[in-house]
């Protein structure tokens, strides 16, 4: 479904990716793990359109994304909830949420919708999303990727300083979002999560891709993960 | 004329001057809080105002009203063209680096200053105001009978100045509602808060900098076809508003529409009084003063946030 095919790129004349391959498909979670600095922020930057690439190509169903314009990526049903949450932190909860609705001119089903899968946003749509708990921001990041009613859904860290009932909900949303149908990107430090979660991992390593392998061939102790986590 | 009255009268000039201040200080504070650009050519979109006012009223010959009518419509929307042009042209291919674009404007200065000077020329020429009657204003006086009501000689405005004030204050409303209920109005205040993240959204935003640069030169030049019945089209005219309105930017805080009403104000007002009894030499010296000491004391401006 959504494919990257020898993906170099960087910010300036700063190289960071080196010819990345990666390949999800609808319905699967993909976890792309690697040290700090590796890569996976930038490989999903790369992904929506953010960096220019300096070679490869980057696909969704066989349509080429990497030729438009930034601004048009998301359009093609690409949902984005960016590492560090970027949340318009002026803008109130109801208001970040209509950013997101009218990425894809979603109506108020689809806001109804995943405000019932956050009830605890509903209170607060008219709070600054800067005054925000952080797990209610990352809640808000969330729910605004999925007003695009998106196919495929990339997450950078979601869990990252979350409180373990934090963590559940935002589990149960990759779970059910992958129920439905949507391929999913998921960048994960915590193996436990990691081994749980996801259907194939995915390592990259100074910005190449490593190796691609099933979920199921792993455990807490692989070598896999002493090689390129460290853990 | 004694204090009073005096003080009344330089009061209601202050605040002409106030109001045309906060419609092109607010110009500039958009295209630098939602752009990061800071137009040093903001003044001569408003002399482009003028200008084009003039050219509209003269070549109508029916009465002043039907001309002055013409270039409330006509000249800032020829100013927002020019602005989307330079934006277009210049701006967008320097990436927007801050730097860079305050190279550039300072070229799209004099290219508009001389351009206006080959084609307007170097006289100041007056557009007449649609109506101008003359509104004498009473005074209280406490004399042997108590306070009596009487119109001093010489303390009197125009309907025509009220008309500017009222006019100002309707559009600056206007801008905030815009800002805060309309859907273009959520894109912009969410494209000034974080680029990126606007773009992986959907957000045009090399679209909504182009018309965010011609909307703060449509109202540096709506303000200016204010002005003009009262100040004359003049080829030079726009680096006053420029100096003052970056004054404003600064002491009411980036990208504050509060903060520069508010700055707008109190610099317009104060430049008016301060100009009618002392000079206004003095009055910009003050208002230079007061940007040095915000700048030392709080940098991020009166309502501005602090930067992180
Ligand atoms: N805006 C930038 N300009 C220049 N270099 C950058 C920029 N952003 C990231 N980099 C560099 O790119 C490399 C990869 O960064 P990236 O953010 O993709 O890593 P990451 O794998 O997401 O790490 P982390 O686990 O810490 O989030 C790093 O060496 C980083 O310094
Ligand atoms: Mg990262």
């Amino acid at each position: 479904m959504l494919k990257l095919e020898g993906v170099s790129t960087g910010y300036g004349p700063v190289q960071v990716l080196y010819g990345v391959d990666l390949e999800v498909q609808r319905g699967e979670v993909l976890c792309l793990l690697g040290r700090n600095g590796a890569g996976k922020t930038t490989t999903l930057k790369a992904i929506m359109g953010l960096l220019a690439l300096h070679a490869g190509a980057i696909s969704l169903n066989g349509h080429d994304l990497s030729a438009l314009p930034a601004h048009d990526v998301p359009k093609q049903g690409i949902g984005y909830v960016p590492q560090g949450r970027r949340l318009f932190a002026e803008l109130t909860v109801a208001e970040n949420i209509d950013i997101g609705l009218m990425t894809r001119n979603k109506g108020p089903a689809t806001r109804d919708r995943v405000l019932e899968m956050f009830p605890r946003l509903r209170e607060r749509l008219a709070q600054r999303a800067e005054t925000l708990s952080g797990g209610e921001q990352q809640m808000l990041a969330t729910a605004r990727a999925l007003c695009l009613e998106p196919s495929v859904l990339l997450l950078d860290e979601p869990t990252e300083g979350l409180q373990p009932s934090m963590i559940r909900l935002i589990r149960e949303t990759v779970e059910a979002m992958r129920r439905e149908g949507v391929a999913i990107v998921l960048v994960e430090q915590r193996i436990e999560a990691v081994l749980t979660l996801s259907d194939r991992v995915a390592f990259i390593e100074n910005g190449r891709s490593r190796e691609v392998v099933d979920t199921k061939t792993l455990d807490r102790t692989s070598a896999l993960f002493k090689k390129y986590v460290g853990v | 004329m004694e204090f009073g009255p005096h003080l009344l009268l330089a009061t209601l000039e202050g605040a002409v001057g106030a109001a045309v201040l906060a419609l092109t200080a607010l110009g500039l504070s958009l295209v630098f809080g939602v752009m990061r650009v800071v137009n040093v050519a903001h003044g001569e979109f408003y002399m482009l105002g003028a200008v084009v006012a003039w050219f509209v009223a003269s070549a109508m010959s029916a009465h002043p009203a039907f001309g002055f009518m013409a270039a409330v419509l006509i000249a800032p929307a020829m100013a927002g063209l020019v602005a989307i042009l330079a934006d277009r042209l210049v701006l967008k291919r320097l990436h927007y680096d801050p730097e860079a674009t305050i190279v550039a404007t300072i070229g799209i200065l004099y290219i508009m200053q001389q351009t206006a000077l080959m084609t307007f020329g170097p006289e100041a020429r007056p557009v007449a105001p649609p109506f101008n009657t003359r509104i004498p204003l009473p005074w209280l006086e406490y004399g042997e009978n108590g306070f009596n009501l009487f119109y001093p000689w010489g303390l009197s405005t125009t309907s025509y100045k009220l008309f500017v004030i009222a006019a100002a204050a309707v559009i600056l409303v206007s801008f905030a509602l815009f800002l805060s209920r309309s859907r273009f109005g959520l894109i912009m205040r969410a494209t000034q808060l974080d680029r990126e993240t606007a773009l992986t959204f959907g957000i045009p935003v090399e679209r909504v900098y182009s018309l965010v640069f011609g909307l703060g030169a449509a109202l540096a030049a709506f303000a200016a076809v204010l002005i003009v019945p009262i100040q004359q089209a003049h080829y030079l005219m726009g680096a006053d508003p420029l100096l003052l309105s970056f004054i404003v930017v600064i002491i009411g805080g980036l990208g504050s529409l509060r903060g520069t009403v508010v700055a707008a104000l109190l610099i317009g007002m104060s430049d008016g009084i301060i100009s009618v009894f002392f000079s206004p030499t003095l009055a910009k010296i003050l208002a230079t003063l007061l940007v040095a000491l915000v700048l030392v004391f709080r940098p991020q401006g009166l309502y501005g946030k602090k930067r992180a």
